[in-house]
């Protein structure tokens, strides 16, 4: 609250009165704020920021009008519309969808079960250290778990990515537009205005929020986890040269921030699902269908004509990250396809939902 | 500001035909013409109350002229500004409550409120919780201001529907069916809202089936029938084609002279002639009457009422034809 009121505060008082000759004009029998409406806010116990806010308008305002003081009722909505640009006031709106998305008892439960897998993955490693894999069994760099804990961070992001964290990610952008229109608040927004093109922007800004704080929060546990019940030290890697701990764990934030890359896309995907439907679980359904379809399609050889056009296809080629000298090439075709992904389907989404009848 | 030549809402020949699912030709559901060609003329500062049966496509008008829906054909002006260009500029002066209210259960009534009001680019955020409370106070849910909205009951929900229209300042509020679920208490109370924000110059349109509601507070009325705009214009209108009755045991001999006095619509039937009042006033017909030797036993000027209106324009009751 008080952020936001010294956000207003903070913008030029000549914006708002111009403000208030523009929009608050026409309605002019009522336009006028005299200073009681300054004191029902200061009685309000609204910060004085807000005081002051408000009242440049309100002096500006009283030479339009005199007659106003027998409709004592109006002074309050006679507020100055707010004319502080587009990017504040996308920023609130921003604010207001996190607060939804991540208030939401059924979205913490998730992350809360994101945050549950580290541990007992590294629980289970911890007690079977001494089995030996052998090589080619069991997720990347499991090997190297014995070495070094840091590892295990690694060794979680690439088993989530099978499914848990596609299922998240389906979740919450298959809700986004969806959810809103099965639950009928999508009209309440729109007629607000709200704007479709300015809804479906923050909406999409959420969803990358959480795929960076669902894959930050594993690779914290994880790495907390690591620290605990394994071994540390100086990071063996794969090339078999050695790096300080602190650059093993910078290259691991570095992957965490490309796995969050790759579910936003998967994201994309899921929001341009979310447009096509009043039924939030028919556009989850519809993107897990889609990831774990190309997840199988990249293991059969005979497809492999294919196989760098699916959109899973690079989620988990950020090895090159733990080779001297590090090898770039599979991150930067990883983005690259992801980047397409997004436009594409961030594409389709827009045209989607910007041409689309609200009936819901 | 309410000269009365502006109107608040305007459109010329708006049309919105649905178009059949992919695949009609296999279920027989073909597409289907909601709204068919309606002139709509709302006056700055009317309570327009908008009738018709249900089916009769008033909320999907009521959609279109919110941008929810694009009119198939057709154009639009709301306070002004023509549509769907002017929706930024327009909407945030419009307050609407369309087909029944819908928030997120797991907010309470005031953090639903808040949520609007960050939609709103063009809302300010230093005095969102003097407004918030101030709308719910008008709606008299300050008591259940921090309840879950899932707790609510319907009564409350729709209240706080209407809470959203008075968040801000409107120019004209949009209502499709306020009274839909409520009791007669609640009615009332939303009926009493209706005027007390029309009595602030905002042109309320307000769409019912309902009649006795509309008869109470609309000024104007506009009637659809299967997704025609069958009638518009001031209730007075309406219900003012009243008609003459005179009850007589020389009915022959009185219809000629109503005839004579330049009344339309004479009509006699058994001891009673009826015919439309116009412009003369009964006690100087009622002189004539007298003076040419005509015994009147009985003269009234009964009007009809707007139920009978609208069964008359609607068709056979309530029913979708």
């Amino acid at each position: 609250m008080s952020t936001e009121s010294r956000s207003v505060a903070g913008q030029p008082v000549n914006g708002q009165v111009s403000g208030e000759a523009v929009v608050a004009g026409p309605v002019s029998t009522d336009g006028a704020a005299p200073p009681s409406a300054a004191d029902t806010l200061a009685v309000a116990g609204s910060p004085a920021a807000c005081q002051t806010a408000d009242g440049a308008p309100a002096n500006a305002g009283e030479t339009a009008e005199a007659g106003a003081g027998d409709r004592p009722r109006q002074h309050w909505l006679a507020e100055p519309a707010r004319k502080g640009g587009p990017v504040p006031a996308w920023l609130r709106f921003f604010r207001s969808e996190l607060r939804l998305v991540f208030g939401r008892p059924r979205n913490l439960a998730l992350l809360g079960v994101l945050a549950v897998v580290p541990i007992f993955f590294g629980i289970v490693f911890r007690l079977t250290i001494s089995a030996p894999t052998g090589p080619g069994n069991g997720p990347p760099f499991l090997n190297q778990l014995a070495g070094n804990g840091v590892f295990l961070a690694l060794v979680v992001l690439a088993l989530l990515l099978l499914l848990l964290l596609p299922v998240a990610i389906s979740v919450i952008s298959g809700d986004s537009i969806a959810g809103e229109a099965g639950l009928g608040t999508l009209r309440g927004l729109l007629v607000v205005p709200a704007g479709r093109t300015r809804l479906l922007t923050v909406k999409y800004a959420v969803i990358c929020v959480f795929c960076l704080a669902a894959c930050l929060l594993i690779t914290v546990v994880a790495l907390i986890m690591g620290l605990i019940l394994f071994p540390t030290g100086p990071v063996t890697l794969l090339s078999g040269t050695t790096v300080s701990l602190g650059v093993g764990i910078v290259r691991i934030l570095v992957v965490t921030a490309y796995v969050a890359i790759a579910l936003m896309s998967a994201g994309a995907i899921g929001l341009a699902a979310s447009t096509m439907t009043q039924h939030p679980v028919g556009a989850i359904a519809a993107l897990l269908v889609l990831v774990i379809g190309s997840e199988i399609c990249d293991q059969v050889p005979q497809l492999s004509a294919i196989h760098s056009y699916l959109p899973t296809h690079f989620w988990l080629s950020w090895d090159g990250l733990f080779r001297a000298p590090i090898d770039w090439s599979g991150v930067e075709h990883g983005l690259l396809s992801f980047a397409a992904y997004v436009v594409i389907f961030v594409s389709i989404a827009w045209a989607k939902f910007t041409s689309a009848d609200v009936t819901s | 500001m309410s000269s009365g030549a502006e109107l608040a809402l305007a459109s010329s020949g708006l049309t919105k035909h649905f178009s059949g699912s992919p695949v009609g030709w296999l279920t027989g559901a073909a597409g289907q013409l909601a709204v068919d060609g309606i002139d709509l003329a709302v006056p700055t500062g009317s309570v327009y109350g908008f009738l018709g049966p249900n089916g009769s496509g008033k909320t999907t008008t009521i959609r279109m002229l919110l941008g929810l829906i694009q009119p198939t054909s057709g154009s639009y002006d709301v306070l002004g500004r023509p549509m769907p260009a002017g929706q930024a500029d327009a909407l945030p002066l419009v307050g609407s409550l369309v087909e029944g209210p819908a928030f997120y259960p797991h907010l309470s009534g005031r953090a639903n409120l808040a949520r609007l009001d960050a939609a709103d680019r063009t809302a300010n955020p230093a005095t969102m919780r003097n407004r918030i409370e101030r709308a719910l106070d008008r709606v008299g849910l300050l008591a259940a201001a921090d309840k879950r909205y899932r707790a609510y009951s319907l009564g409350m929900k729709q209240r706080l529907a209407i809470a959203t229209s008075l968040l801000r300042q409107r120019r004209l509020v949009i209502l499709d069916e306020p009274t839909n679920g409520l009791d007669p208490q609640g009615t009332r109370e939303v009926r009493s809202l209706i005027r007390e924000i029309a009595a602030d110059d905002t042109t309320v349109f307000v769409s019912s089936h309902l009649l006795a509601e509309v008869e109470q507070i609309c000024t104007h009325v506009g009637v659809m029938r299967t997704g025609k705009l069958v009638y518009q214009g001031p209730l007075a209108d309406l219900r003012g084609q009243a008609r003459l009755l005179v009850r007589t045991p020389n009915p022959d001999q009185a219809a000629t002279l109503l005839r004579d006095l330049g009344l339309d619509g004479v009509t006699q039937a058994g001891q009673e002639v009826t015919a439309d009042l116009g412009s003369m006033l009964p006690e100087v017909i009622n002189e004539r009457l007298v003076r040419a030797g005509v015994p009147v036993a009985g003269l009234e000027t009964p009007r009809r009422s707007l139920e009978d209106e609208f069964v008359e324009l609607t068709g056979e009751g309530f029913d979708v034809d």
